[in-house]
Order: structure tokens, then sequence, then C-alpha cells
């Protein structure tokens, strides 16, 4: 007698006279949506385990790909004024919020959970993205300062963002967490390279289409979804990269990726364990600032 | 500032390099947010109907109707001739254009073309577009394009000189060409972009004008960025103060990089209230482009029919 | 006849969306004031443009009333985070109707389209932007770990930016929790009222703002209630006096924004094109009507002849006219009463043996008008360099030295703003440093952002608006 054959667990079947168009999920590079260059992908399943969809499955090559395309895109979202990177996070919580009813759908279908409680999660992202959006313009009168040097000099102080920042997203929180962690990066004036939760990647490329009708200039976020403990490396041994967040790292996998990023003195984020639903700190703010001194004489 | 630039005895400033240093370095510094800022205001004025009407066809009849081009053939520019002298051949009453502009060697060909028109003949000349080349190849160069027959010549200053202070060199090369070109006039390109500072810009004019060229230029076309609002800025004041201290007019091309009406009209705006109306004549004020030209004749279809056009109706060049 | 010509650009008027007329705004809702009905008039042409029923003592009353319930209830309670949702709504809604905006403001107070457009408009919705994003981040804003709301501010504001002076007031208000009760100035109270409307459109609580026209009894009455404790003003320093003493003793906190007499230091070595542009801007955006106007013009003296002789040229073309025609940059005096005390200090300029010069100007024969007018050989002693004209008026004296500059820069009760033109960085600094003023512009003039702290030294005022600075006068 034959053994059993595998199949894919399914999620019921819906009687319905309209078939659906189902959505293809792929990375978000340079402001496009890219399959993998390696052209592979992964299952992705409920929390139960039934099929979801099919997942891209990035590569090097991709991480590659995500630090050339925010590298290009730093100087101009750099330049750009605290203002108008406010105006345009204010933008995504615009798109994030017309969207509710599909990201709560999506983030039951990942975490599972009440209908109530997905919406409420949604709520807080939106929320979230929001108190970032008004740090973009403040952050620099708050961290900065004129400092009285003893002697005739001014002398001011300012944060500056550090460049390139490879995030590895909360494996857990698939939306609140991601957002969480994602926000903050950008707010500063940094670009990113995004690798999405393994487990519950979906909410992440959603999120993608928002950032990509927001006014966000292609490239300032790439998010890629796959194997983290394949990606992980490459970004934090990449000497363009110029941080790393590992947030979504296991503990136990960090030490290895802290050696790594030590070859281009790399700034790492190792933060402790999160309650993404209590307000944030300004910890990730300052994480991925440079702090710029200058001095100037006084006299006439 | 003031005694430099009110009756100056302008002979002794290019006595020597130190002298010329010390009188470039002594004009009035540029702000450059405060010059991007004029003009981004002067580009708020709204040109409609009737003034509209006035600046279009002004700034066709103030177009170097240009090819400059490794490909460029005698059929090229022949072709091109016969636009610059009935540009829309729908509606005679266009005006025709200022001049041509081709390489030296193509002079011949646009001044057959051209006899009996008041279209002029501009040839770049001096080893454009970089100017690297020894000065007697590129004397030899304006006084070929003359020989055949060209009114104006488009030279380029050696800007590696100028970015590194031989400005008696820069000054006394232009002099050389201007010498060179007899009685056509001289137009001095400052390859506005690889100066990259306003500063530069204001000193580069002043020291253009010095040397005797009836216009300073902003580019050869060939990089960016070329002309741009505060570069213009800046130059037309230079040919405003130029006039206030030596009572000579001189004439300002803009070129590279203008492709639209709207851009072509700003700029005259930007003439107008910086320099004068004196400077709102093809004789002391030019567009160097190739497809503002087609933009022009569109915008003009329109503002007689009242409906946009497209590309099929207006001709290739 | 000019060669270039420009053919007249004029805004569509039909886009200010103008009402016959206009009522108060009271706890949510829009009825007519129990006072006098009055007519607002477009300065331009001294034609009406609508009936404003004004605001009576009742109406304060019960503004007050529903500022106070708004305070200890649904705004009071609100969290943070959901105040600045609000605020981000009113930003979003003042870019929606941008233009409606700003032609109606044009229309209400004569400046020029092109200035309410490209400054008053844009700046007021920044200006409510950059405070929604304090709402829920006071405790990182320098003010102590719990910062609180004072209560219910009352609010009078000038007839110069009716709708950015609107907004410098009411969004920090808000912001830090208070609720308002604010009465725009008896000549401009369209874009307030409108304003009531984009705020009623965002849902905010009934009674959180209130905005009742009126003239200066309603101002009075607003200060004088029991039941304000926070009052923020911004107009004459006269009237500021007025308040101040009226307010002493009552423990009510109290923010003042007054006027102005800034020094504009153009030195020797100044980038002199753009340092004209600079003392152009200075005086005559707005037509003059800045309280941070640069209208003292300190030129030193090596440069004198230089400096006017690019200045006169620079304004003949500036164009004064219709302030709804999109070329013009010089609009109509406000109303006639400050035109009458424009020409009483120009006229006693030229008394004062000022020498006075315009440059060509054609001026309408209806409506309020003034040409720009530049005086020089002006004296420290006199009127013209002392008083604020609040009007298209340039004084211009010299210096010999940096000291000198200072000096006669702070000789004044005023302390608003100053500007500096030098291309030299460490005079900038030394200057900047030496100047008694809220306000100091190096190489630039006239530049406002939310984020930049405004406000005076002296006779001036007192208080911050913009920037974290500006939550001070609103917390507790």
């Amino acid at each position: 007698m034959a053994g059993t054959v595998w199949a894919p667990t399914l999620p019921s079947r819906t009687t319905s006279d309209r078939l659906r168009v189902r959505k293809t999920y792929k990375l978000y590079v340079d402001g496009a949506f890219p399959r993998s260059e390696s052209g592979r992908s992964y299952p992705v399943t409920n929390p139960a385990g039934e099929l979801l969809a099919h997942a891209a499955q990035a590569s090097r090559k991709d991480v590659r790909d995500a630090v050339v395309a925010a590298r290009k895109a730093f100087p101009g979202w750099s330049a750009a004024t605290a203002y108008n990177r406010g105006q345009v996070l204010y933008r995504i919580a615009e798109m994030l919020d017309g969207r509710r009813e599909q990201f709560a759908a999506e983030v039951r279908n990942a975490e599972g959970g009440s209908a109530a409680a997905a919406l409420a999660t949604v709520a807080q992202a939106i929320d979230r993205w929001v108190w970032y959006a008004g740090w973009a313009d403040k952050y620099a009168q708050v961290t900065g300062s004129a400092n009285p040097v003893a002697g005739p000099y001014f002398n001011f102080s300012l944060p500056e963002p550090t460049g390139v920042v490879g995030a590895l997203a909360p494996q857990e929180s698939s939306l609140l967490g991601l957002v969480s962690v994602l926000a903050p990066i950008i707010t500063t004036g940094n670009t990113t390279v995004v690798v999405a939760s393994r487990e519950r990647p979906l909410p992440a490329v959603s999120l993608t289409e928002v950032l990509a009708t927001s006014d966000l200039p292609g490239g300032v976020v790439n998010v890629l979804t796959g194997y983290p403990g394949e990606l992980a490396p490459w970004l934090a041994s990449h000497r363009d990269v110029n941080a790393v967040d590992l947030t979504g790292v296991d503990p136990a996998d960090r030490p290895a990726l802290q050696q790594a990023a030590a070859d281009n003195v790399k700034r790492v984020y190792t933060p402790a364990d999160e309650d993404w639903r209590s307000d944030p700190s300004t910890a990730r703010l300052a994480a991925f600032v440079e702090t710029k001194t200058v001095w100037h004489p006084v006299e006439v | 500032m003031s005694s430099t630039l009110s009756g100056l005895d302008l002979r002794d400033v290019t006595r020597d390099d130190a002298a010329l240093r010390r009188f470039l370095s002594g004009l009035p510094g540029v702000d450059q947010v405060g010059a991007e800022a004029r003009a981004a205001g002067l580009a708020t004025r709204s040109i409609k109907t009737t003034a509209k009407a006035w600046a279009i066809d002004t700034a066709i009849s103030m177009v170097d109707l240009t090819t400059l081009e490794g490909a460029d053939t005698p059929g090229k520019v022949r072709s091109m001739c016969a636009k610059a002298v009935h540009p829309d051949p729908s509606d005679l009453t266009t005006p025709a254009v200022a001049a041509v502009c081709v390489y030296p060697d193509l002079v011949e060909t646009a001044v057959n073309a051209l006899r009996g028109t008041t279209v002029q003949v501009a040839s770049v000349a001096t080893a454009f577009p970089s100017g690297r080349a020894p000065l007697p190849t590129k004397l030899a160069d304006v006084r070929d394009a003359v020989a055949a027959g060209a009114t104006e010549i488009d030279m380029v200053i050696d800007r590696g000189a100028f970015l590194a202070g031989r400005y008696l060199q820069v000054y006394e090369e232009i002099v050389a060409t201007r010498e060179a070109c007899g009685s056509a006039h001289l137009k001095v390109i400052l390859e506005t972009g690889e100066l990259a500072t306003l500063d530069n810009v204001r000193r580069a004019s002043w020291l253009a004008l010095l040397a005797g060229g009836e216009f300073i230029k902003t580019s050869t076309g060939k990089i960016t960025p070329a002309a741009t609002p505060p570069v213009a800025l800046v130059m037309l004041e230079a040919v405003r103060d130029f006039a206030q201290t030596t009572y000579e007019l001189r004439g300002v091309k803009l070129a590279g990089g203008i492709r639209t009406s709207k851009e072509a009209i700003r700029y005259l705006v930007m003439v107008n209230e910086i320099a004068g109306e004196q400077w709102l004549d093809p004789s002391l004020f030019r567009f160097g482009a190739s497809s503002l030209l087609n933009d022009l004749l569109l915008q003009r279809h329109k503002l007689r029919t009242g409906a946009y056009d497209g590309a099929d109706y207006v001709t290739l060049d | 006849m000019p060669a270039f010509e420009y053919a007249p650009a004029p805004e569509s008027r039909d886009v200010a969306r103008l009402r016959a007329s206009y009522g108060i705004f009271v706890d949510g809702r829009f009825r007519a004031g129990a006072g006098e009905a009055i007519k607002t008039v477009n300065p331009a042409n001294e034609e009406p443009l609508a009936e404003v029923a004004e605001a009576g003592p009742a109406d304060v009353d019960d503004a007050v009333r529903a500022a106070r319930t708004a305070f200890d209830g649904a705004w009071g309670r609100m969290p943070g985070r959901e105040r600045a949702k609000y605020l981000f709504r009113i930003a979003r809604a003042i870019q929606e109707r941008a233009r409606e905006l700003a032609v109606l403001e044009s229309l209400d107070n004569g400046k020029p389209i092109r200035e309410s457009r490209d400054v008053d408009v844009p700046l007021a919705a920044a200006h409510f932007f950059y405070y929604a994003g304090w709402a829920d981040k006071l405790e990182h804003a320098g003010f102590g770990p719990r910062p609180r709301p004072i209560g219910v501010a009352g609010q009078v504001i000038p007839w110069n930016f009716p709708l950015l002076m609107a907004a410098w007031k009411i969004a920090p208000a808000l912001a830090t929790g208070n609720t308002v009760v604010l009465k725009p100035a008896e000549t401009t109270p369209l874009s307030a009222l409108t304003l009531a409307e984009i705020i009623a459109e965002a849902d905010l609580p009934a009674g959180t703002v209130n905005i009742l026209a009126g003239g200066p009894s309603i101002g009075q009455a607003i200060v004088d209630h029991d039941g304000i404790d926070k009052i923020a003003f911004t107009g004459s320093t006269e009237v500021g006096k007025a308040i101040q003493r009226a307010v002493a003793g009552t423990g009510k906190r109290l923010s003042l924004e007054l006027g102005g007499k800034a020094a504009n230091i153009v030195f020797d070595d100044a980038a002199l094109d753009q340092a004209v542009e600079g003392i152009v801007n200075g005086i005559f955006f707005n037509q003059g009507h800045v309280c941070c106007a640069g209208s003292r013009l300190l030129v030193q003296e090596s440069v004198i002849d230089d400096v006017i002789a690019a200045l006169h040229r620079r304004l003949t073309t500036l164009r004064l006219g219709d302030p709804l025609d999109k070329n013009t940059d010089i609009g109509a005096i406000n109303s006639a009463a400050q035109l009458a005390r424009i020409r009483e200090l120009t006229d006693a300029g030229e008394e004062e043996g000022a020498t006075r010069w315009s440059p060509p100007c054609e001026l309408p024969d209806r409506g309020f008008w003034f040409a720009p007018t530049v005086f020089t050989n002006v004296s420290p002693a006199h009127r013209i360099a002392r008083e604020e004209i609040f009007g298209p008026v340039l004084s211009v004296l010299t210096f010999r030295t940096p000291a000198e500059a200072v000096e006669k820069a702070n000789n004044t009760p005023y302390g608003l703003s100053a500007g500096i033109w030098t291309e030299k960085g460490s005079r900038i600094l030394s200057i900047a440093g030496k100047l008694r003023a809220g306000v100091v512009w190096a190489n630039t003039f006239n530049r406002f952002d939310p984020g930049s702290p405004f406000g005076g030294y002296q006779e001036s005022g007192f208080g911050r608006e913009g920037g974290r600075h500006g939550l001070g006068p609103y917390l507790a």
C-alpha cells in the first residue's frame, strides 16, 4: 500500500457565484514590485496551518539590489524638509486608514484572534504612524542643542540620519510591530531594507502597496519576504549598510550578526522584547541618527 | 563694493593676474538662497493673452536654432535652415528665428541656405565643447568659421584655467578670440554647470565682458546643469551692472535645457525685471535651443485656435 | 508703453464662495450674533463683500461657557493622540480649500493673491500640521513629565494676517488641550469664520473653538471675562499695554505679540542684489502691514549711494494694483483709518526734513492705496524713525561701524525683529547676539515657519509662537 501523500491544508471552500481575483505577493524594491530574482516562493499559512498564499522568497541578490535602491534614495529623502517627510508619513496613515478592514482581515489571517482585536491592532498601527509623522519636524528640536562652550564660538549639535538601515521585522506582530520598527527609521531621514516576518509576511506586503501610493519616493523603503535566517547575514555584513535593527532576530542568533556588523562599524540596535501596544519612547528615533556638532567664531 | 563698480578704469583691472583677481573677488557676493528665491518669485508672474502672444513671438525671434551633433550632415543643416526662416509653414506670420548655430565645418552649408534672409549664422568654435586644445588650434577654428561666412562665434572659456585661478589666461584667450572674430560678434560660453557656484558665474561673466565678449552665454548644452533661473539672474545682473559702469550694452544667451514656452516666457520676465526692457531684443538676448522652437509654435497655435495641439502639427527640423 | 506689458491675470473671485452673510460660531453652531450687523468691505475698491452679524456681550458669555464645558468635558478628557488627529484634519482641510481661502483673504484684507496663496494659507496649514504632532508628545517637549493645559484661552488677533494669526493662536492652544474663544479683527472676519466651518466639518467637540466677530468692545469683554484663564493678543503695543493693565491682579496668564520698528542692517560686504531683495521684502511684503517689518534700513555709510540706487531701480518693477491680479506685488491698505495714519506719519517725515521718494505709481481711484515710499536722510530723532507706521514706508539711516549699527538698532523700546546683511559669518553671529530682538534674520527676511519661535523683546511683547517654545504659553 502506498504511503500517505502530502497535500496542502486549504481553507474551507466558500461557495459563491463570483470567483475572486487572488493577489500575488511580491517584493517591494525601488518603488516597484518585482518577484525574487531567484524565482523562489514559499507557502504562507494561518495559525491553523491553512494555506493563505505564496510569498516571494528573497535571495542575497535581492538584498543586494534593495540596498542599492535604498542608497540611491538616501540623498533625496534625507535632504527633504522635515515638514515634507512628515507630510508623506501622514499620508501613509491616511492610506492605511482607508484600508482598515482589508488590513484587519490580513492581520487576523496572519495572527488569528477575533475580528475586533484585529481592528484594534490596525487602529493602533495607524495611530503609531501618525505619532511618528508628527516627530519628523520636532525631533531635532528635542535632541539638538546650541552648546554654551567656553570661548567666542557658536556651537550647535544636530541629529542627522545615519544612512541605509537594515531592519528585521518582528516575527509575531505582523503589522503593529512592523510599523513600530519601520516608521522611526524613515522619520529621521534614513532609508531602509526591511525583512518581513517569516511566517507572517502578508500584511507587510500589503503595507508596501500603501507606501507606493503615498508619495513616498521609490527606494526609501524596500521590503523583502523570505527566510530572515538566510537574508539577515547578508544585511549584517553589507558594507553599504550603516545600521541594522535586530528586533525580529531571536536573541540566540544575534551575536553572529553583531560580529558581522563590526566589519564596517555598523550601528546595531538590539532591543529587549517590547509590548507593541504600549506607547513607544524615543529610543528607536535615537537609534539611527548621528550627531553633528559645528563650531563658528563669533566676532565682528 | 561701491568703488569697484562706479567709474573705475577697467584697463587697470586687467593689468596683471593679481589685479584681475582682486577685482573679481571684490565684486559683491551672491547669496545663493536669496538668488534662488528671487528667481522663484519672478516665476510666479502670470503672463496671459496679449502679453503671452507678444512673449511667444519675441521668444521665437530670439532663438538660435541649434544642431551640434557628431552625426550632423549638410542635409540636416539645410533642413534646419529652412525651418529657421519659416518655422511654421501653415502660418507665415510666424517670425523667423535670430540665427542658426552649427559646427564650423557646416557653416558654408548654412550660409548658402540662408543667403538673402535675416537669419544669422553662428558657429561654435575654440574646440567646442571642452575647450581643451592649444590656443593656436582654437584660434584657427575661429578663423575658419569666420572665413566660411559665420557672423557670430560661440566660444568656450577654459574652465580648467578659471577654476585653477588663472584668470588672466582666460581673459587673454577671450581677447585673442575676439580679435580672430573680426567683424563677427563673439559669444562667450561660461559653461556655468562646471563653474558650480553663483559667485563663479558672476566673476566669469565680468571677466568675459571685460575681455570684449558681445554676449555671455551659459552653456554648451552638452552637460547638465545648463541654463537655470538663478544662473540667468546673475548673468543678467552682470550685463546690467556692466552697462551702468561702462555705458556698453552686452547680451546674454541662455542655452541648454530650455524646452518649454513656459520656461522661455519666465526668462523673458526675468530679462524685463532684472536687466530692463532694452534687453528684450535679439541683439541683446538669445535662447540657444532646438526643441524649444516647436513648443513655442504649439503654444502659438493654442493662442490662435484655443485648442491644445500635438506634435504632428509642427514640422521636424 | 512698456515693451513687455503684462496683461491682467486675475484669479477668479468666485473661488472664494463668498456668502451674503456670515454669523458667529459658538458651541459648535453658527448663529447671528446679538451685536451689530456690519458690512465688511473690500479695501481695494470700498465695495461691501458680506454682512457679518457681530457678537454681543451675551454671545461672549455663551462662548466662554461653552469653552469651559468642552474643557471640563470632551476636549479636556481627550487623549493627546486623538486631539492630534483633529488638528491634522484641520490642516488637511485648509490645504484642500487653499485657493478658496486665499482669494477670500485677498478680498477681505487687500493683500495680493500671490501672497495669500503662497505665504498666508500654506503657513496656516503648516502651523496646524506642526502643532498636531505635539499634541501626543508633550512629555517630550521639555515642560516636565505631565504638562497640563491652562483652561479656556481668549484670543484676539489683528487684521494683517487674519487666517494665519488665527492658526498661530488656535493650533498650539488646542494641541496642549486648552479650549478657545477667538475674535478676529473687525475689518477682516471672513477667513476666520470660514476656518470655523472647517473646524465644524472636522467634527471637533462643540465649544472647543468659538469664533466671535466683533469690534474692540467684544475684545475687551473677552479679556475681562472671569471665565477666561489665559489671554493671547496680537496687535498694537498701545492696546497690548491696556490689556496688561486690565489683567493685572486677576491671575490670568498673558502672552502679547505687539508692534515693532525693526532695523534691517546692511554692511558694506553684503551680497548687494540679495540685500536689496531683503530690503524690499522686509518693508513692502504685505504692504508693510507686518509687526516685524524691516521699517528702518540701516546702511553702512560707505555704500549708501550704491544701495539706494539699486533700491530705487528695484522699486520701479513693483506692481501696485488689484489684489486679485496674480502679478500684483503691492495691494491695498486695509482701511481708511490705517491709510490716514500712514499719511500723517509720512507728512511728518517730510516736515522733519527727510527726503521722500516713491517710484512712479498709478493709484486706483477707489479703495485705500499708498505708493511704496522711501525716506532717506532720516535721523534717529525723526518720528518716522521711532514710530511704527505699519505701511509701505521705509526710513533709511546710516552707520559707520558695527558697534554703531547695533547701538542704533537697539535704540528703541521695541524689540521684535532685525535683519543683518553681510557675507561674514562671524559677524552675523556676533551682531545677532547683540541685537535686542526676538527674531533675527541674517541674509534673509520675513521668513516664517511653524517650527521657528516668533516673538519680541520689551515693548514688542512677550511669549513665543511657533516651535517647541510656542507650547509654553498654553501650559499650566
